[in-house]
C-alpha cells in the first residue's frame, strides 16, 4: 500500500514536470518527436535509478556517519556526473543496440535537474532504499508520460495556425500550462 | 564589443529566460511571488559571478579533458556557499525556495556561461558577464514573479493592489508555463522590433 501511494502520488498527482518544475529543460528541448522523447524518458529512468540508490547509500553509510552533510550537493552531483560517464562506457561495450537507442541522451543527463532533484527528494522524505528505488521509477515514468503527451501535441502544433510571435517555444509553453491544469483533475486522489 | 554592452545584453537582447530558454525549471519553480524570483535570481547571480571569476582566473591550468567535470565543481563549492548561508541568515526564503537552491548547480545557465564566456574571456569581461546574465536573470525572474503575484494574488510585492475575483490559476504551476509563454512571445516581438 505504501508503495502504491508513492507509485500514484509521483506519476499523476505531483507529475514532477508538470507540478515540481524539474527536468523542463529535457521537457522542451526534447519533445519534438514522440520517438526522441520515449529514448529520452528511457534514458532518464535508467540513470535516475541507479543515482538515486547510489547517493542513498553514499548519504546513509558515508556522509551521515561521518557528519558530512553539508557536502551533500557537491558530492551527489559528482557521484550523477561520473555515473552517467560510466553507464555510456559500459553500455557502448555491452550492449551497443541500447547504446544507439540511448546514446545520445546520456550526456544531456548530468545537467537534467530531476535526476538530482530526485536525489535530494529522496533524502528529504526520508525514504528506506527500496521506497527510494520505487520513488526513483515512478518518478522516472511520470516524466515520460509528461515528456511523451507534450511531444504527441507538439507535433500537431506544428500543422497548425498561431500568431507569429507565438510560434515555437511561447505557444508549446501554453499548451503545457493546460497540460499541467488538466493533470490538476488527480488532486486528492492519495 | 565593449564592456557596456557585455553588461546590458543580458536584459533583452540576450535574456538567459526569454531569449535563450535557460534555466527554466527554477524560472517556473519558484516565481510564485516577485520577492521568491528576486531571492532566487540573486542567489544565482552570486554563483555565476564567483563562479566566473575564479573559472577565467584557473582556465589556463584546467586540461581540455576535464574542463566539464571541474566547472561542475567549482559551481557546485559556490552553491553550497549560498545554500549554508541563507539557511543561517534568510530561513523562511530558503524554505520557500527549497529544492531549487541545491539544484542551481544544474542550471544550465551558470554551467553555459562557465563552458561558452569565462573558459574564453579574461577576468573583468568574464566578471561583467557574469554580473550581467545575472540580472538579466533576476529581472526576468522577478517579473514573471511580480506578473503570477499580480494575477493570481493581486498583490506585488507583498503590497495588495486588487481586490476580489482573481485567478488563482496563475499561483498554482500551470500558470507559470502560460505566463511565461506568453513572455516570451512578447520578448520576441520586442526584439523584432
Amino acid at each position: 500500500m505504501e508503495y502504491f501511494v508513492i507509485v500514484i502520488g509521483s506519476i499523476f498527482v505531483s507529475n514532477i514536470v508538470l507540478a515540481q518544475f524539474l527536468g523542463i529543460c529535457p521537457f522542451v528541448g526534447v519533445s519534438g518527436k514522440v520517438s526522441t522523447s520515449l529514448g529520452m524518458g528511457g534514458a532518464v529512468l535508467f540513470v535516475m535509478t541507479l543515482a538515486t540508490m547510489s547517493t542513498w547509500i553514499l548519504q546513509y553509510y558515508v556522509l551521515n556517519p561521518y557528519g558530512l552533510g553539508f557536502m551533500q550537493t557537491i558530492v551527489f552531483i559528482l557521484v550523477i556526473a561520473s555515473l552517467v560517464q560510466m553507464v555510456e562506457i559500459i553500455l557502448k561495450k555491452v550492449s551497443p543496440s541500447l547504446y544507439s537507442a540511448l546514446g545520445v541522451f546520456l550526456p544531456l543527463i548530468t545537467t537534467n535537474c530531476a535526476v538530482l532533484g530526485v536525489a535530494i527528494l529522496t533524502i528529504q522524505k526520508e525514504f528506506n532504499l527500496m521506497e527510494g528505488v520505487v520513488f526513483a521509477i515512478a518518478n522516472a515514468v511520470g516524466f515520460t508520460l509528461a515528456i511523451v503527451l507534450f511531444a504527441g501535441i507538439r507535433e500537431h502544433l506544428d500543422l497548425m495556425e498561431v500568431p507569429k510571435e507565438m510560434k515555437g517555444v511561447p505557444i508549446a509553453l501554453v499548451v503545457a500550462g493546460i497540460l499541467a491544469l488538466s493533470f490538476f483533475g488527480f488532486t486528492g486522489l492519495v | 564589443m565593449n564592456q557596456l554592452q557585455n553588461f546590458t545584453k543580458g536584459f533583452i537582447k540576450e535574456n538567459p529566460v526569454f531569449v535563450l530558454l535557460l534555466g527554466l525549471c527554477p524560472t517556473l519553480g519558484v516565481t510564485t511571488s516577485a520577492i521568491n524570483g528576486l531571492g532566487m535570481g540573486l542567489a544565482t547571480t552570486f554563483v555565476l559571478v564567483m563562479s566566473n571569476l575564479v573559472i577565467s582566473m584557473i582556465k589556463n591550468f584546467i586540461p581540455d579533458k576535464v574542463r566539464i567535470p571541474s566547472f561542475i565543481l567549482i559551481i557546485a563549492s559556490f552553491v553550497t556557499i549560498v545554500e549554508l548561508t541563507m539557511q543561517a541568515y534568510l530561513p523562511s526564503l530558503f524554505d520557500a525556495l527549497g529544492i531549487f537552491i541545491p539544484l542551481i548547480v544544474v542550471n544550465c545557465l551558470v554551467l553555459g556561461r562557465a563552458e561558452a564566456f569565462a573558459s574564453k574571456n579574461n577576468i573583468l569581461s568574464s566578471l561583467i558577464d557574469g554580473f550581467g546574465m545575472g540580472a538579466g536573470f533576476s529581472f526576468a525572474l522577478t517579473l514573471l514573479g511580480a506578473v503570477r503575484e499580480l494575477l493570481g494574488a493581486g498583490a506585488i510585492f507583498g503590497f495588495k493592489l486588487m481586490e476580489g475575483d482573481l485567478m488563482l490559476v496563475f499561483i498554482l504551476a500551470p500558470g507559470a508555463f502560460i505566463a511565461l509563454g506568453y513572455l516570451v512571445a512578447l520578448t520576441n516581438k520586442f526584439n523584432k522590433a
